[in-house]
């Protein structure tokens, strides 16, 4: 229990720290290696919950994916963080209200929170008990059984924001010319060497 | 739990769509030359056999665990949704042979928006209601930037998907809050669990989120910045769809949520509704004045349209019901009509969009500014057309309900409209003559001369389609 207790304190406050350095660096390129920690940490404090294919999923797609391709953007584009930060402190103090404003506002709302009294007996797709069922099977019981049709309408989503990415980006120039690959194979030495037999003294005409 | 294929049979429409849009995607790959036309002439199709399937589907259902909802009041709704897409459709096919930038994606977007908003209005759940609408909002925000080359459009498409990503946070918000207060998302249980509770400040925080998301869905005042300029920029045949197909969509949807789950905290959202719809009835009277381009003109138009017919929403029983039903009815044939005639403006192969331009139009085709003229009186409300047929029914119900004050609200915002509208047909008789438009072609002449038809013969026989409202209004109430 005491091994548990340390580890959930361990991950937690590396995990604080390194959200915190994501935004403090100056480094765009820093930030992103300390959000890889976040997650890594985030994914520690999964597996403690015992939601072992949500920390996989985390550092899979995540880590594997997301972070990797922030990198790559983050690389690509020269982003100069003084010229973005220049507006700080004009704004600052218009956000600072904003934020308070908001900040009152969610504290009115969650201090008076008050549930219905229906709201426990109303529950829909209760989590399964976790000895029946594994982490996986219940996940996928719920996201491709009784959210089925939720998922297919999320891939069509999917599909139009594909679709309109083209749409929007694409050009087709008529006069680039490609590399194809299978021409250049398919060249015989026929195709572009003439051998010529030169009769001494002629020369080629 | 197990899946049966049964359980799709509600849904079949949708599923028919969904999959012919993907089959276009596929024909607009392969084939060889562009297939903008042929694509939309097989769009047509795909609406005509989807209406068909609707026709033919079962009168009441439910599937996909509760998710997703049919019944008299969906099907009616869906089919408006899918007149408004066909016609456009047949709208794009004629602008294709005239513009040169007409792309085979266009009627493909077109189709998986209408799809987007089918399951917009058979949501019976705020996550379907979600999926819905993110479907339909992502295909026009790429319509609306569709002229990728032109700094109008592009900066239209960004307005519209900025503030549209805002608007569906807000509805996310929203619904998070209404989530935690019912401890569900589907419009059943939630229903139950606010007859139960009292008006917490949280679960009311949560609804005019939900609204304030939904009202900019259908560019309702304090969140219709976006409407002229997108209309402005978009294609002429995709601003007819914007004008029609998400505002259908997205009221059905209004009234569905307000009168289902959220029906026993009238109380609270009724003064919103209030308050949004005098400011749209206001707001698209006054602003339009000013206006010298027509399609932002219809922009400004259809901001005041939408708020009569939230009227109908504010009274929140089964007569508002149908007048908001039978309001849009009119509504999408008074626009899709108007447009054509937008569409058919056209001076030696070019388009031309200023009010002015249509001067003299009565000497050079009077057979358009005739249709023309019989449009712009109905969107005025003029007693022997349609459009004053659509207010009536909801200004007597508001008056029934005892909305008195809205009603007059209503009355005289709509004498303001009138000097606008009546403002373009002055310009088509009396004004001096400017260069006469290119021939209109067959299918526009065709939609805008049915569609100027419909609005004058329309007061003969108007039982049949009142009836229709009617019995959609009435399966909204039973279930």
């Amino acid at each position: 229990m005491i091994i548990a207790t340390l580890a959930f304190y361990l991950f937690a406050i590396v995990a604080v720290i390194s959200a915190l350095n994501v935004i403090l660096q100056r480094n765009p390129v820093h930030s992103v290696l300390w959000l890889i920690l976040t997650f890594f940490n985030a994914a520690g404090l999964f597996v403690l919950l015992g939601a072992e294919f949500v920390a996989m999923i985390l550092v899979v797609v995540y880590v594997g994916a997301v972070a990797v391709l922030f990198l790559f953007v983050v690389m690509m584009l020269d982003i100069n963080i003084t010229l973005i930060r220049e507006g700080f402190l004009k704004y600052f103090w218009a956000g600072a209200i904003i934020g308070i404003v908001l900040l009152v506002e969610l504290a009115v709302v969650f201090g008076g929170w008050a549930m219905s009294p229906e709201a426990e007996s109303l529950r829909i797709a209760p989590a399964p008990a976790p000895d029946a069922l594994s982490n996986t099977e219940a996940l996928g019981t719920l996201l491709y059984t009784h959210y089925a049709y939720l998922f297919q309408a999320a891939g069509l989503v999917l599909l139009v924001a594909m679709v309109g990415a083209i749409v929007l980006t694409l050009r087709r120039r008529p006069n680039v010319r490609k590399q194809k690959i299978a021409n250049q194979v398919n060249r015989s030495v026929a195709d572009t060497l003439e051998v010529v037999k030169v009769e001494t003294g002629k020369g080629v005409s | 739990m197990t899946f049966e294929l049964a359980s799709l049979t509600p849904a079949i429409p949708e599923i028919f769509l969904a999959l012919s849009g993907m089959l276009f995607l596929m024909i607009g790959v392969f084939r060889k030359e562009d297939s903008t036309q042929l694509l939309s002439w097989l769009g047509v199709a795909a609406m005509a056999v989807t209406g068909y399937l609707i026709i033919r589907g079962p009168e009441t259902a439910l599937t996909f665990q509760d998710l997703f909802i049919v019944n008299g009041f969906t099907s009616f709704a869906k089919i408006l949704v899918l007149i408004g897409a066909a016609l456009t459709l047949l709208m794009i096919n004629s602008w294709a042979q005239v513009a040169k930038t007409a792309r085979f994606e266009l009627p493909i977007l077109v189709v998986f928006a209408t799809l987007g908003m089918m399951m917009m209005v058979s949501a019976n759940d705020l996550i379907s209601v979600y999926l819905g609408l993110e479907l339909q909002s992502l295909s026009l925000y790429v319509l609306a930037a569709y002229h990728r080359d032109n700094t109008r459009s592009t900066e239209a498409g960004v307005k519209y998907f900025v503030l549209g990503a805002l608007a569906s946070g807000l509805l996310l918000y929203g619904s998070s809050l209404v989530y935690g207060f019912g401890g569900t998302t589907a419009f059943a249980g939630l229903a139950a669990a606010m007859h139960g509770g009292e008006a917490h400040l949280g679960v009311v925080i949560g609804i005019v989120f939900v609204i304030a998301g939904l009202a900019f869905k259908v560019s309702a005042v304090p969140f219709h910045m976006w409407t002229p300029d997108v209309y402005e920029g978009a294609p002429t045949p995709i601003t007819a769809f914007f004008s029609v197909g998400p505002k259908i969509a997205a009221l059905c949807l209004f009234l569905r949520i307000l009168v289902g789950p959220f029906a026993p905290m009238i109380e609270q959202w009724q003064q919103v509704i209030v308050l949004i719809s005098i400011l749209s009835m206001l707001w698209g009277s006054f602003a339009a004045i000013a206006q010298k381009n027509i399609k932002r003109l219809m922009a400004y138009s259809s901001i005041g349209h939408v708020g009569y017919a939230l009227i109908g929403l504010v009274v929140g029983n089964e007569e508002g019901a149908r007048g908001l039903l039978f309001y849009l009815l009119i509504y999408l044939f008074m626009n899709i009509g108007t447009f054509a005639v937008i569409l058919s403006m056209r001076v030696n192969g070019k388009y031309v969009e200023e009010i002015s331009d249509l001067s003299g139009l009565q000497k050079n085709h009077p057979g358009m500014a005739m249709a023309l003229a019989a449009l712009m009186f109905s969107m005025a409300g003029i007693p022997p057309l349609a459009g004053f047929l659509g207010k009536y029914f909801i200004f007597v119900a508001a008056v029934n309900a005892g909305f008195v004050p809205l009603a007059i609200i209503g009355l005289l915002a709509s004498v303001v409209g009138a000097f606008y509208y009546i403002r373009i047909i002055k310009v088509i008789y009396f004004d001096e003559p400017g260069a006469a438009f290119d021939k209109p072609d067959a299918v526009n002449s065709a939609i805008m001369g049915v569609c100027a038809a419909l609005m004058l013969v329309y007061f003969v026989v108007p039982s049949k389609l009142v009836e229709g409202a009617a019995s959609a209004a009435r399966a909204l109430f039973l279930g």
